[in-house]
């Protein structure tokens, strides 16, 4: 019988002591891996990316549980909680965006050749709604930019417009008519280059849940929520301003820009202020959401009273 | 049938419904203590205690109707503490405006009243509702002359209606729940100028 005496412990073989005072929660991490495989429906598949800190806030992520239970998704349901409880039968595999309209190589991508596009980057970004609340998301994605990129916008485009999917069988609020569907947005092509401006596939390290529009959204943080679309099916270059989903519900309310501005209230209530997420008393809305030093040169000029 | 619960019965049964209508507070305190009234809290207060009194103003109003279609006469006797919890859940909806959602900024208040319509509304259902609850003892009853008080209560009709417009006003989109409050409300109000009418072309037939 071969007996080690301590001198034959390889120091590789020890377990470091901080490791070893977390033995506990390898444990649950594990049966709650075990778990998670079990029920493949709330497994949460990882997504790494390298955080991109000239790009990110340093300001506290509001937590997980809020960001993916607290959601806007009108596909769903108007309620906040109806996203979380009736988006998981959305079917995100397979699932492909096709690029057209006014580019020199319309394309199909599928959500693999997306995510190989280029190394995916963590950002960590404010989002402020248009109803008053605010989070800090951290968002796993590529440059839009990169897409448009590979595909090369002809001279003629002004415009990208972006559908939403609208499957009446996996997404109940379509059956309403609450917005005219599919749902449409839209952002000009500066706007859609700036490099802010994110193709979201993850978030919180991994895949994007279905309740904040997997499997992939656009994310254009100095704008309020609802010009993010999400679970985009389609990306059209285009000549004309889009009709947007909200423009056709209420053109009085909704602007195309709808760059968030605490000096151009909403008609019904104040954009002064906004409640964050977890916090007690309402904070100042910035200009921009806080990106004024980088997108307010793209509206120079442009009478935001009037194009709100 | 006719029901008539004894004066005991009577006691027992007031006490049991200040004790249901005391449910949706303790549930909100309860859900506020245990931190699981969702992402946004503050919010949910908010539109919780909105809706509360929507619904108390509109079964107060369901009173009289009622009465009258079952020949109960003693629901009569539960009007006013139903009315008052109407004005008691809309007194506390005022103060979560007031306090946790603009904690006191005097000046957001005061602008917020005067610029934004479903706010303006909200509020003038409020102070309308301050004499209403403040005549609602047996003794101002009786200082008021029932004539009179009768006729400065109708204005609940009016309170209601600015209550369900305050809704209405503030939804972003989905108008499903304004529009079902509203047609209840008509229903209530609808049924009173039906009965008025009949009522008028009893006595001018004689």
């Amino acid at each position: 019988m071969l007996i080690r005496r301590p001198s034959d412990i390889l120091p590789s073989e020890i377990t470091p002591r901080e490791l070893f005072l977390r033995r506990r929660d390898f444990l649950k991490t594990a049966a709650g891996a075990a778990l998670l495989t079990a029920f493949p429906a709330i497994a949460a598949e990882k997504l790494a990316g390298a955080r991109n800190s000239l790009f990110s806030t340093t300001e506290t992520p509001t937590p997980y549980k809020d960001v993916t239970t607290y959601n806007n998704f009108y596909e769903f349901g108007t309620d906040k909680s109806d996203p979380v409880e009736k988006a998981q039968r959305l079917n995100t595999r397979p699932w492909s965006i096709a690029v057209e309209g006014l580019v020199k190589h319309p394309r199909t991508f599928a959500i693999e050749d997306l995510i190989k596009l280029a190394p995916l980057e963590e950002r960590i970004y404010r989002m402020r709604c248009v109803e008053g609340w605010s989070m800090v998301i951290p968002w796993l994605g590529l440059p839009l930019a990169t897409l448009l990129k590979q595909v090369e916008p002809q001279g003629a485009a002004k415009y990208v417009e972006f559908i939403s999917a609208a499957d009446p069988q996996s997404m109940p609020g379509v059956k309403s008519r609450v917005l005219d569907w599919p749902y449409v947005e839209g952002l000009r092509v500066d706007e859609a280059m700036q490099p802010l401006t994110l193709l979201a596939l993850g978030l919180y390290g991994e895949v994007l849940p279905k309740q904040n529009g997997a499997p992939v959204r656009l994310v254009v943080p100095w704008k309020y929520g609802f010009k993010s679309a999400k679970s985009i099916v389609k990306i059209r270059l285009v000549e004309k301003e889009p009709n947007t989903a909200w423009m056709k519900a209420n053109a009085h309310e909704y602007g195309f820009y709808s760059n968030v501005n605490p000096a151009v209230d909403h008609p019904r209530w104040s954009q002064a202020t906004e409640r964050r997420i977890g916090e007690f008393q309402k904070r100042k809305t910035l200009p921009f959401n806080g990106y004024a030093a980088q997108v307010a040169q793209l509206y120079a000029g442009l009478d935001l009273q009037k194009f709100f | 049938m006719a029901v008539q619960p004894s004066p005991r019965q009577l006691a027992v049964l007031k006490i049991l419904l200040f004790l249901i209508c005391l449910l949706p507070l303790a549930r909100l305190s309860w859900g506020a203590w245990q931190d699981s009234l969702g992402a946004n809290p503050i919010e949910f207060i908010q539109r919780s205690l909105g809706t509360w009194t929507l619904n108390f103003l509109l079964i107060t109003l369901l009173v009289s109707p009622a009465r009258k279609l079952s020949g109960w006469h003693w629901l009569l006797r539960l009007r006013r503490m139903l009315g008052l919890y109407a004005f008691c859940y809309a007194l506390l909806h005022l103060a979560s405006y007031l306090w946790l959602d603009q904690f006191f900024d005097w000046q957001a208040i005061a602008k917020d009243i005067l610029k934004r319509p479903f706010i303006t509304v909200g509020m003038s259902a409020f102070i309308l509702l301050l004499p209403l609850a403040a005549t609602s003892s047996n003794a101002m009853v009786r200082r008021l002359g029932g004539r009179r008080w009768q006729q400065l209560h109708r204005s609940v009709y009016a309170i209601s209606l600015l209550g369900v417009v305050h809704y209405w006003w503030l939804v972003k989109r989905d108008i499903t729940l304004p529009v079902l409050y509203a047609a209840l409300l008509a229903v209530l109000l609808g049924i009173r100028a039906l009965w008025r009418e009949q009522e008028r072309r009893r006595q001018t037939n004689f």
